[in-house]
This record gives structure tokens, C-alpha cells and sequence, in this order.
């Protein structure tokens, strides 16, 4: 960054101290502007990467879904997110298969989902079979149950105290570092699969290549967005969330059990979490790193679209994730000098520029509530 | 009977003391009102009968019952409600899921009272499917005094019910108070807009310094030269 | 509360016999003993360094860097490849590698300390103009924003490690990198003459800072920190101060960088994880209390110790035949440490930071009245620049 840049930054932040309204509206169409042509652009020329953004986003939606309730409602940034979806993803692995890492070979625990009779029989045309959806519901359970208990030991002793960020943002990372430990620890370091091969990729219109298990994501992701809405705008407790995300001492003084708020909250997140991360580890592999690593664009997704907006969560995911499809996959060269693609290690970097972006110019996002 | 009482209530934020030793009491239906130059305590007043604010001495009693010190959850559940100044509305719900989470803790159906609450507030009944955040602040004040009222209770406490709004709108919102109050339910409100409201008042209350000044019907408020000079602007 | 003044000084003590006693016992070789202890204290010391230079961010400014390793990362590898001959073959590629060239000054065997002076003024002006850069789009961020974009651009500049081929030849990382005075002595011997040396930048750092704080600089910080809008209305430059004290403890980070370059010999982008060079240092400044620069070094003195003892329990593991924990061994430090961090926030009471002052997450924060005129303005002061460490900080509510 030169001298312009930063100049330019503090234009900015001059510019939005005198004149807030406009700046706010202006930035704001800005940003649809940008993002809307960003989309339509890769929509028409770039279709592959759309459609495998879109897929990459679906997963972060579910994340991002989750993230962006707890931070409405508990304003708290849950640095844990992502390391917890690798957990719950590894806990579908050993419900599945009931291996964990012995001394220097694979242990293998007796029973395990994948002996049920077809348990592996491929469904279809997806890679994996019966088996691996029990195994997800099992990592459900278990990630529900283990949010609603780490709140009830960690999270709510601290709120009750009264304590301030930094604490709770150690005490998400406290528990991230051991999330992931848990994973070394049991499964080792080495990258896995829930099932040997490779899912193979079928042709489809305009040009489109994907894999089936990518089509299943997807679909998973549609009916578990749709769940979600319903939950968040039919149901008493699902309102009594919106409400305490929009103001949570009026909903106190209301009358909203906000005890019973929180627990729902970490009930969907854990549920969400555990569904991602499976989808993850099927569109990706089984990876520790892969937990922090995917926090960024968790973050870049919920912030985009405003935190407390799970509907903002589900746009600001697929932006994120076509953008970074589009940065790693696309050709372009401004000036005779070459700069997409990016190389692909860059991936979740660019979900970081993004989140800056977004930081400067509109940190409330698309859909955030105003300041 | 007397439906609320503070009587020798001293409270504040943190260390600072705002409230030293303040009286006051509400009867059944009554409209009371507590007026006194800014930081006077009177907002604090609230919040800490309410619960929002730790009660450092001094007791509060409700219906005859000790509640001090219960928090707003107890409260509201025993029968008081709370409209605060302001961010007294859920943005991004619509008139209609505000009302309904007015009414959270109800286990009965409570739609034929949220019809007769919307009834009260046609203006608001006209958007109930309007996002709350959309409304004109007058708009939104009756939608937050329609929120209150959907738990049926005894008490209103209200922060400043005209605060920046208009005066058409300011004259709106006290005849809605003084509805309210006729259908049963005693008001306690804070007001910087010291005449109107002591119009609509059987009794006031003067604090200052957060101390009691001056007690007396609505009336003899309004007639009194002291508070004229001081409270009234002249 | 009685039970929590004890916590410290416990732990303290628990760290100090453990690190002696669990080496010596299984070990009769007292030079054994007494090398692995020396290099435990070098860390202590570099990570020491590291941890004040937080404390001018978090403790002296309120800004929440969680993005520390950035700073000692682009430190140590600046102090790499300043200090190290050029790059020889085509199978290690860096850029730098002016070691060989900084022996210039003819006498006093300069090329055994001069390449270090620079490689470690390198490694704080580097640091300190990446914090320059960064604060202008990072500083104004509300808090928990800063935090996450802090976090960014640490993986973000590792990411710019591992994938640019060419800068600091990427994961492969960089070795051999040489340390001061080093000729000086034989190799067993050298770790005491770097423990002194480390020492002495600890002793020179505490110093710069002690002088710093109760400096005029120092006191418009301190204004700053108990009131914003006082001291902004009073015409100073909140922003411009944020800046300076964002980039002196950046430099101070890239200083321990360098320190860490030199003493481990090497540097990959593997060693400068979030845990590693993040989370750990944040876990020394709150394990050590209240924030200030004692507090600093004793977190890094305690948290440090907890994680080399349960290092140490490794050989023990493999005497006592638990080969799964002992392959582990790696794992379960980090485990044990972060379970234990998340322990300890749990068991001291609110209070001990300063900016615990907030009632609940559901309520506003305390407002600072302004009772009637000539009452005294409110709300907690003290600053955590020169408070006593056990100043109790209630939290109302």
C-alpha cells in the first residue's frame, strides 16, 4: 500500500464524517451495483465458476447462517465457527467408519455406521451411501448438544459476569485451539475422506461440469435454508430470536425468556455447524487447518451481509464464495500485466479483501441494521 | 390501594449515585407524572423500579408487594410494563410480530387482545404488515405503547412518551395515554414536556438533583409559579 | 477476593518447580538440566518481548491486535535475511541476504554483531511500517471488527509467505541463520551469552516503555484511554496517537521476531501459527493480570512454563509406556493450554481487566455521568499503565 492508498482511505473516512447520509445510501448501491454485475458477469461468461461458487457458497451459507445468529443475538464474534464444523465433521467420519488414529496405524473401534447393512451401497449417482447421512445426523446430535453445553459452562458464566470482548473472544479461541487438538489428537494430521474415490463429474448444459454429491450439497443446503426461514418467521421462539437480534433489552423488558433465546440459538447454530461441516468435508476433504482457515470467509459472509441478517449470511455466502471461484479460476490481465488468476492457495485470502472492503466502505453491509 | 410505590430509593450507574432517597407513589388509576430539569433522575427512577437498575437502598413495592431489587422479567410477569424513550420497537419485525412479542409470556391466545389493542392505534392497525423500522416516530411510539399493552397490565411506565416528536403527534400520544388510562390501566410516565402532561395528570412529581422538590395534583402543578418559572420555561 | 490474589503467585510457583524438578528428576546430567532451563528462559525472554509489545497495544491503548503473529513473523523474517549470506542456490530463493556485507566496521570482529544490530533495527522498522500501513484502514474499526480484520491479515501475510515463491522461499522456509556472537564461545556455551544478550533487550525494552509511559506521550495516552472525548475535545489527535502507539508496539513484536530468528535458527511459515503467535501472547498478558508490563513478563514467565512442562511430560510419557499420549505430545500442549486459558478466564472474576467495566452484553455500557455541577466526574479511572496489579475494578450491575 503507497502513499495514495492511504490517502485515499482517509478520504474516505473524511467523506463519510461529513456527509453520512449520502455516503450511506451512495455506498450502499454502490455495493449492490458492484456485486449485482460481479454475478451477472460470472453468471453469463464465467458459468462454471458460478455454479461452483455457488456451490462453495451454500456450504459458508450454512456456516454463516449460524455465525451471523450468534453475533445478532449474543454479540459475540464465535471465533470457534469454524473449527467446530471441522469437529463435527470428523465426529461424522468416526460415527461412520469408527476409526480413529492408534499408534502409528488406523484403530479400528468395533461398530461403526458403515456396517449397517448398505450403509455404503452409493446412493445413486453420489459417492457415499445411507451411512454417511445417519453418520451426519449423529454428528448433529452430538454438535447440538456440545453448543448448548459450552454455553452452559463457558459462555454464560461469562455474560454473566459481565465480561468484555477480549474475553470472549479468548474463550472462543481457548476452545477452537482444543477443538482442533481433539482432531489431531484422534484422527491425526493427514487430510481424509468419508469415502475412497473419486465422485465422478457429469456434463450439463451451457457448459457446466459437476459432480453429483456437489448437486446433493446444494440440495441439502436449499431444504436446510428453507427449515431455517420457516423456523426464524413461523414459529414463536424463532420471532422471539429475530427480536432479541434487533434489540435485546427491549426484548428483555418485553418479556422474552432470553434464556430460552440462547439456547435455541446455539441449538440451530450446533445444528448448522454440523451440517456445513459434513457438506464441507464431502465437497473438500478432512482437514484440521481447514477449520480456522474457513473462519475468514465465514466472517467475510456474515459481515457482508450484515450481521443479524441470516438472509444478508445466505447472499453475502454465495458473493464470497463465486468471488473466490472467480479470483482463482478467471484470466485477466490489466495493462499487459497478468493478475487473475490468483494462485489457488489465495483462495480464502480473497474473502479477507472482501471483508476489508466491506469494513471501509459499508460495515454494516447489505442487510445490517443502521449504526 | 396504592398500585406502585419507591419509597427512600437511592440508585445510579455503577458508583455514581443519581437517586438519593426519592419518593414517589402511583394509585389505582391514576395518571402520574415526573417532571425536573435534565439529569434529574427521572428516567433512572424508572429503570429502577422496573428492575433495570440495581436498588442500592430504599424499597419498592408493588401492589402492597416487596419487589425490589426483582429483575424485569419478575416484573413484567407480576404485571408491570415498560415502554423505554427510546429503541422501543423491534426494527426489523413487522406491527404485528412487535405485538406478538409483547405478548410472549401469555400462553393463551391472545389475538382477540392484540385486535383490541390495534384498534386502539388505527394508524398502526392500517401497517401491521409493515416492518416496524419503517414507521414515523409517532407511528412507532403507538406501536411501542400497543407492544406494552398486549401483556394487559396494571402499570405503564413510560420514558418520555413525546420525546422529538412532533406536536400534532405529542397531542395524538396523550390522548392515547389518557385512553389507556380510562380503559383501567394506572400510568407512571417521565416528561420533559413538563405543561402537557401535567394537564393529563392527576398527580406530579418535581425531582431535581435527583431529590424530590415538589408534590402535588396535576393542577396545582400546573398553577404553581415555582415550577412555571423553572419547569415550565415561564 | 482473597482466593483470586493467589492464583498468580500459585501458578508462578507451580511453573517453577515444576521446570525444575521434572528434568532433573528423570536426567542426573546437571549441564543437561541446566542447558534445556537456560533455553526455556530464552523463550520466556522473547516471548516477554512480545507480550510488552502487546501491552502497548491492548494495555496502553485499547487496541485489540489479534493479529500479533504478523508483526513477529514479518520481524523474524526480516532479521533472517538481513543477517544471512545471499541466496546460493537456485533451490533456495530469498530476497535480502546482506549478511556478508555488514561487517564494515574494522575492528571489534564487527561481522559477529553488526549484521544483528541491523537485522534487528530492520526487523522493528519493517514491523512498524507494516503497522503504519495497516492502521489507516484498520484502526477506526469498532473493536470486535478490528479483531477479525487483525486475523485476516495475519493469514493473509502467511498465506503471501507460503505462495510467493521467490520472497522468502516460501514454506520451505529459511535456515541457518546465523546468531550474535556466536564465534565467541564453543557451541555449548553459547546459549548463556544469548540469554544475556535477550535479557539485556528485555531490560532495554521495559525501560524504553517505563520511560515512554510516564512521558508526555505516555500521559496523553493515558488521557485517552479514561476518556476520549475529553481528550479529543482538548484538541488532541486520538487517531494520530492510536497510530504512534500501534506502530511502537508493532516494533517492539518485530524486535522479539528477530530475537526468535536468531535463536531458533530458522523460520517457516509453520512456526508463526494463530496459536503460536497469537493466542499465546494474548494468554500471557491476561494469565500475567491487569495489563501492565510486569504483568507481561510474568504471564509470559507462567503460560510459557505450562506449556514446556507439559512438554516435558513427553519423556515421561514414553518412560511410563503410554505411546499414544507421547506421539501426541504436540497435541495435547496445545490442548492442555487452550482448555486451560478458557479455565482461567472462567475462574477470575470480572474486574481484573480494565475494560470489563461493561454491566452485561444486554445492557449499555455505564455512561459516564456528569452529576450536577461540581460534582466529580464518574466512572472507573486508574490506568493500566502504573496501577498496582490488584486494583479491583468492580463491574456495577
Amino acid at each position: 500500500m503507497n502513499r495514495e492508498s492511504a490517502g485515499f482511505a482517509e478520504l474516505l473516512n473524511k467523506a463519510r464524517e461529513r456527509y453520512p447520509a449520502v455516503f450511506e445510501n451512495l455506498s450502499g448501491a454502490a455495493l449492490w451495483v458492484l456485486f449485482a454485475g460481479l454475478l451477472i458477469a460470472a453468471l453469463i461468461f464465467y458459468t462454471q465458476f458460478f455454479v461452483v461458487g455457488v456451490i462453495f457458497g451454500s456450504i459458508i451459507a450454512l456456516g454463516a447462517i449460524g455465525l451471523t445468529l450468534i453475533y445478532g443475538i449474543m454479540k459475540f464474534a464465535h471465533f470457534a465457527h469454524g473449527d467446530m464444523m471441522m469437529l463435527a465433521a470428523y465426529l461424522a467420519f468416526f460415527a461412520l467408519t469408527g476409526r480413529i488414529v492408534g499408534e502409528r496405524t488406523e484403530v479400528d473401534l468395533g461398530w461403526s455406521l458403515d456396517r449397517l447393512p448398505g450403509a455404503t451401497t452409493e446412493l445413486g449417482p453420489l459417492s457415499f451411501g445411507y451411512g454417511l447421512l445417519l453418520a451426519m445426523l449423529v454428528a448433529l446430535i452430538a454438535t447440538v448438544a456440545l453448543f448448548v453445553a459450552l454455553d452452559r459452562v463457558v459462555y454464560r458464566r461469562l455474560r454473566q459476569r459481565g465480561s468484555g470482548i477480549v474475553i470472549f473472544a479468548m474463550a472462543s479461541l481457548g476452545i477452537a485451539i482444543t477443538a482442533r487438538s481433539v482432531i489431531l489428537m484422534l484422527w491425526g494430521a493427514e487430510p481424509r475422506f468419508y469415502v475412497p474415490g473419486i465422485n465422478p463429474a457429469h456434463e450439463f448444459p451451457f457448459g457446466i461440469l459437476l459432480k453429483a454429491d456437489q448437486i446433493f450439497i446444494f440440495a441439502t443446503v436449499a431444504i436446510v435454508a428453507i427449515l431455517v426461514y420457516l423456523l426464524l418467521f413461523r414459529t414463536r421462539i424463532g420471532k422471539a430470536m429475530r427480536a432479541t437480534s434487533d434489540n435485546p433489552e427491549l426484548a428483555r423488558v418485553s418479556g422474552i425468556d432470553t434464556d430460552q433465546v440462547i439456547m435455541w440459538t446455539w441449538a440451530i447454530g450446533g445444528a448448522l455447524v454440523a451440517v456445513a461441516g459434513v457438506l464441507l468435508a464431502i465437497q473438500a476433504q478432512l482437514k484440521p487447518e481447514l477449520g480456522f482457515a474457513i473462519l475468514l470467509p465465514l466472517f467475510a459472509a456474515a459481515i457482508l451481509g450484515g450481521i443479524g441478517s441470516p438472509q444478508g449470511a445466505l447472499i453475502g455466502a454465495m458473493i464470497v464464495g463465486i468471488t473466490q471461484e472467480l479470483s482463482v479460476g478467471v484470466d485477466l490481465s490489466i495493462l499487459g500485466r497478468e493478475i487473475l488468476p490468483l494462485a489457488p492457495g489465495y483462495k480464502f485470502a480473497v474473502a479477507f479483501v472482501i471483508l476489508i472492503l466491506i469494513l471501509l466502505v459499508r460495515p454494516r453491509g447489505l442487510f445490517g441494521a443502521k449504526a | 390501594m396504592t398500585v406502585l410505590e419507591a419509597r427512600e430509593v437511592v440508585s445510579g450507574y455503577g458508583e455514581v449515585e443519581i437517586l438519593h432517597k426519592v419518593s414517589i407513589r402511583v394509585e389505582e388509576e391514576e395518571i402520574v407524572t415526573i417532571i425536573g430539569p435534565n439529569g434529574a433522575g427521572k428516567s433512572t427512577l424508572l429503570k429502577t423500579v422496573f428492575g433495570l437498575l440495581p436498588c442500592k437502598s430504599g424499597r419498592v413495592f408493588f401492589g402492597g408487594e416487596d419487589v425490589t431489587g426483582r429483575s424485569p422479567e419478575v416484573m413484567v410477569r407480576k404485571g408491570m410494563s415498560y415502554v423505554p424513550q427510546s429503541d422501543n420497537v423491534f426494527p426489523t419485525l413487522t406491527v404485528q410480530e412487535n405485538l406478538e412479542m409483547g405478548a410472549f409470556i401469555r400462553r393463551d391466545d391472545y389475538r382477540s387482545k392484540m385486535e383490541e389493542v390495534l384498534a386502539l392505534f388505527p394508524d398502526v392497525l392500517e401497517r401491521r404488515h409493515t416492518r416496524a423500522g419503517k414507521l414515523s416516530g409517532g407511528q412507532r411510539q403507538m406501536l411501542a405503547l400497543a407492544r406494552a399493552l398486549m401483556l394487559e397490565p396494571r402499570i405503564l411506565l413510560l420514558d418520555e412518551p413525546s420525546a422529538s416528536l412532533a406536536p400534532n403527534m405529542v397531542e395524538l400520544v396523550f390522548a392515547k395515554i389518557l385512553d389507556i388510562n380510562r380503559s383501567g390501566v394506572s400510568i407512571i410516565m417521565v416528561e420533559q414536556n413538563a405543561r402537557e402532561s401535567l394537564k393529563l395528570s392527576h398527580r406530579g412529581y418535581v425531582l431535581a438533583m435527583g431529590q424530590n422538590r415538589l408534590e402535588g395534583s396535576g393542577e396545582s402543578l400546573l398553577e404553581s409559579e415555582e415550577v412555571g418559572k423553572t419547569y415550565l420555561g415561564g | 477476593m482473597k482466593a483470586d490474589r493467589l492464583i498468580t503467585p500459585a501458578a508462578w510457583a507451580l511453573v517453577t518447580v515444576a521446570i525444575v524438578t521434572l528434568p532433573a528428576a528423570r536426567s542426573q546430567d546437571l549441564g543437561g538440566v541446566i542447558s534445556f532451563l537456560t533455553g526455556f528462559a530464552i523463550l520466556v525472554a522473547i516471548f516477554a518481548i512480545l507480550a510488552l509489545g502487546l501491552n502497548v497495544h491492548w494495555g496502553y491503548t485499547g487496541i485489540l491486535n489479534f493479529g500479533v503473529v504478523a508483526f513477529f513473523m514479518v520481524g523474524a523474517y526480516t532479521a533472517a535475511i538481513i543477517t544471512k549470506g545471499p541466496a546460493t542456490t537456485e533451490y533456495v530463493r530469498y530476497v535480502g541476504g546482506f549478511g556478508d556485507k555488514l561487517d564494515f566496521i574494522p575492528f571489534l570482529d564487527s561481522e559477529q554483531w553488526l549484521p544483528f544490530l541491523f537485522g534487528t533495527a530492520g526487523a522493528a522498522i519493517v514491523s512498524g511500517a507494516l503497522a503504519f500501513v495497516l492502521s489507516i484502514p484498520t484502526l477506526r474499526l469498532r473493536e470486535d471488527y478490528l479483531a477479525i480484520a487483525t486475523i485476516g491479515i495475519a493469514e493473509l501475510l502467511r498465506r503471501i509467505t507460503i505462495e510467493e515463491r521467490g520472497l522468502v522461499n516460501s514454506d520451505r522456509g529459511l535456515i541457518g541463520i546465523p546468531a550474535p556472537l556466536e564465534d565467541l564461545v564453543n557451541p555449548p556455551e553459547y546459549k548463556f551469552i544469548f540469554f544475556g544478550l535477550v535479557v539485556g533487550l528485555v531490560i532495554l525494552v521495559l525501560i524504553a516503555l517505563e520511560a515512554a509511559s510516564r512521558s508526555p506521550w505516555g500521559r496523553v495516552l493515558k488521557a485517552i484511554r479514561e476518556d476520549e472525548t475529553t481528550a479529543a475535545a482538548a484538541g488532541k489527535d486520538i487517531f494520530g496517537f492510536k497510530v504512534q502507539s500501534f506502530v511502537v508496539g508493532a516494533m517492539i513484536m518485530g524486535i522479539g521476531g528477530a530475537a526468535y530468528a536468531y535463536y531458533s535458527r530458522t523460520v517457516s511459515p509453520d512456526a508463526f501459527t494463530h496459536f503460536f503467535g497469537t493466542f499465546l501472547i494474548w494468554a500471557m498478558l491476561i494469565v500475567g493480570g491487569s495489563g501492565n508490563n510486569k504483568g507481561a513478563i510474568l504471564g509470559a514467565y507462567i503460560v510459557w512454563g505450562f506449556y514446556s512442562v507439559t512438554g516435558l511430560m513427553r519423556a515421561y510419557f514414553a518412560d511410563w509406556g503410554l505411546e499414544f499420549l507421547e506421539l501426541r505430545m504436540s497435541f495435547i500442549r496445545d490442548l492442555v493450554v487452550g482448555a486451560l486459558i478458557v479455565t482461567v478466564l472462567l475462574l477470575r472474576p470480572a474486574g481484573l481487566l480494565p475494560e470489563e467495566r461493561r454491566v452485561s452484553l444486554f445492557m449499555q455500557r455505564e455512561p459516564k455521568q456528569r452529576g450536577p455541577p461540581g460534582e466529580p466526574e464518574s466512572g472507573p479511572t486508574g490506568s493500566r499503565l502504573d496501577d498496582p496489579p490488584d486494583r479491583e475494578k468492580g463491574s456495577g450491575g
